[in-house]
């Protein structure tokens, strides 16, 4: 399945060039109405072409704004943003949004047709494609997300996973070059939460598709190249996730709990066991056996 | 309020090509005073089972057309479903439904949603005037918002007369619960009501449920798919799987068995993931799985500096 889904983006020449910057924000400032603060002041913010960043920050930070003028869903009061090297301007929207898809929260928001391969579609006919061409297209997205079987199954018989499953197969569609979960997996439940993660870990991976993930799982974050950590419309940290998570104090500042193992490891170092940090809990486990033993 | 439940099944479109069981035969009992746990799968049960709590859906002998099933020749009746709610009986045609909603009080997913007001003070008052006997005085309503907007950490001179929709997503959630608690419902049944709330959010949420269970409500029923929610707060949690209560026990019991929940397809708290890690490399602990006596209970072990040497035995484990 993976050779075949490889050969179907070769056939639509989905696969890029490199060393191209998906995303640029340059100096961009963003307000909802005159008298509110900035949702996004002054940022400079890029995301490289084929890389996974996670963007983490309490609710009201300025993620979702992010992830809106990213593909053009708000229009920056200030700065430019750029995608794939086109600066976002109102002539040319539906270029930029043909290579950069959001998927939102609410898996019962953003289907539009009944059946899933119609959904899936949607996108696609609005692009005026062949016939021939949006039934290759459909094949080809049901197939990367896992739900080839389901293809002539009622949308509203999927669960949540399925239905954020087929949303994402509705911006494949389109042969999107960067996807941007904008807490996608919020509504889901753990296997729900798993079955998005592994589908788009395995865009990034096998399709080189670039990946921004907003979302409040930091275990979902430790997937990601790139951890990016917003505060009141500012980028405060960012680096590797594992190095983001050892930094508690900071976290905590901008209201962010560190993944509950960190903060098991601080409290035993606390207390004078000498574990090493880490964020995985078998290795944990590991380090607690060497330690009092 | 005692609430009592056996051999409850439930079909959703029965005796069509979807019919689909979401309950078999479930027997749970959950105490008075309890901060119960309803774990489980999208489709085990779980919303079904807490939907008959307050009679949103409804026992077959409790709606007027139910007839008495007759025994089949040689065939004895199958045992019929009992469901008591501290005095309601929610088998019985009489009984009166409207007073055990005031009493069972239902937070469903995302409550948020369910704003409609133009004020906060209206949101909250819906409720309250909804199930008052007679019609309250504007005084007594004014009263029960100010009462529920304090019990969920609301200033009622601040919020009263702003528009829900104004407000942050923590705040409306808030909003949402008070006009669940208005009525002061004995019994508070929340679905997943952390569900979507960055971790602060969450973590607030939860010190509410705990002031609510203290000050407010006897009884509180989470529905969640957070293991470390549960371990963290329930006196006991039910495992839902495929419409039946796989187990129902206390977080320190339940979550010994982490192998069977796995092998259930559910998550296990991290603190159970780590004990169990550490019981492979031949260290048991006992520990309750809150991240508090986990910490404590590895730290008890910790080898003293004055006598750590090689081979020295960890002290014994456990606490007195």
């Amino acid at each position: 399945m993976t050779a075949q889904s490889g050969a179907a983006f070769g056939r639509f020449g989905l696969r890029g060039g490199s060393n191209m910057k998906a995303i640029e924000f340059c100096g961009v400032s963003f307000r909802y109405d005159e008298e509110s603060p900035f949702a996004i002041h002054k940022l400079d913010f890029s995301v490289e072409e084929g890389e996974f960043v996670a963007v983490l920050g309490h609710n009201g930070s300025g993620k979702s704004t992010l992830a809106r003028l990213s593909n053009g869903l708000l229009e920056a009061d200030e700065g430019e943003i750029r995608v794939f090297g086109t600066q976002i301007a109102r002539k040319n929207l539906y270029d930029v949004r043909k290579n950069v898809g959001v998927v939102f929260q609410n898996p019962d928001n953003q289907t539009v047709a009944t059946i899933v391969e119609d959904d899936v579609a949607f996108g696609a006919e609005n692009l005026g494609l062949a016939r021939e061409e949006i039934g290759e297209r459909i094949r080809f997205a049901l197939q990367a997300v896992g739900m080839q079987q389901y293809r002539t199954a009622a949308v509203a018989r999927l669960s949540g996973g399925q239905k954020q499953r087929v949303a994402i197969a509705g911006v494949l569609a389109l042969k999107p070059r960067a996807v941007i979960l904008d807490e996608a997996t919020a509504m889901l439940d753990p296997r729900g939460r798993r079955e998005i993660v592994e589908v788009v870990s395995r865009l990034n991976r096998e399709e080189k598709i670039t990946v921004i993930m907003i979302t409040h799982f930091m275990e979902e974050a430790l997937l990601a190249d790139r951890a990016v950590v917003m505060n009141r419309g500012e980028i405060v940290m960012q680096g590797a996730p594992a190095d983001i998570f050892e930094r508690q104090e900071e976290l905590i500042t901008y209201n962010l709990a560190m993944p509950r193992i960190g903060y098991i490891c601080n409290r035993l170092r606390a207390g004078g066991l000498p574990v090493a940090n880490t964020l995985d809990s078998e290795t944990l486990a590991e380090e607690i056996a060497r330690c009092v033993s | 309020m005692r609430i009592v439940a056996e051999h409850l099944s439930y079909t959703y479109n029965p005796k069509s090509p979807f019919a689909a069981a979401a309950l078999k035969d479930v027997s749970l009992t959950i105490e008075e005073g309890e901060f119960f746990g309803i774990i489980g799968h999208t489709g085990s049960g779980k919303s079904t089972f807490v939907q008959h709590l307050n009679g949103l859906i409804r026992l077959p002998s409790s709606l007027k057309r139910y007839k008495k099933p007759k025994a089949k020749k040689g065939q004895p009746l199958p045992p019929q479903p009992v469901l008591t709610v501290g005095t309601f009986d929610l088998a019985d045609k009489k009984t009166d439904f409207r007073a055990l909603r005031k009493s069972v009080g239902m937070v469903f997913q995302y409550p948020e949603y369910q704003l409609f007001a133009e004020t906060v003070r209206d949101d909250v008052a819906f409720g309250f005037k909804n199930f008052a006997d007679g019609k309250p005085t504007k005084e007594e309503t004014d009263a029960a918002v100010r009462a529920a907007l304090a019990a969920v950490g609301l200033d009622y001179d601040t919020y009263a007369e702003q528009s829900p929709f104004d407000l942050s997503g923590g705040q409306k959630r808030r909003v949402a619960i008070a006009g669940v608690i208005v009525t002061r419902p004995e019994v508070l049944v929340l679905d997943e009501p952390a569900a979507g709330l960055d971790p602060l959010g969450k973590r607030e949420v939860m010190e509410l449920l705990h002031k609510l269970h203290r000050e407010w409500c006897k009884t509180v029923i989470v529905v969640s798919h957070d293991m470390d929610e549960i371990a963290e707060n329930c006196t006991r949690a039910a495992v839902f799987s495929e419409g039946t209560v796989a187990a129902a026990l206390p977080p320190r019991e339940l979550f010994r068995r982490a192998d069977e929940l796995t092998a259930l397809g559910l998550d296990v708290p991290l603190t159970a993931k780590l004990c169990a890690g550490l019981m492979r490399r031949g260290i048991a602990l006992d520990c309750d799985f809150t991240t508090e006596d986990f910490i404590r209970k590895v730290l008890e072990r910790a080898p003293r500096r004055a006598d750590r040497e090689p081979g020295a035995l960890p002290p014994e484990g456990g606490e007195a």
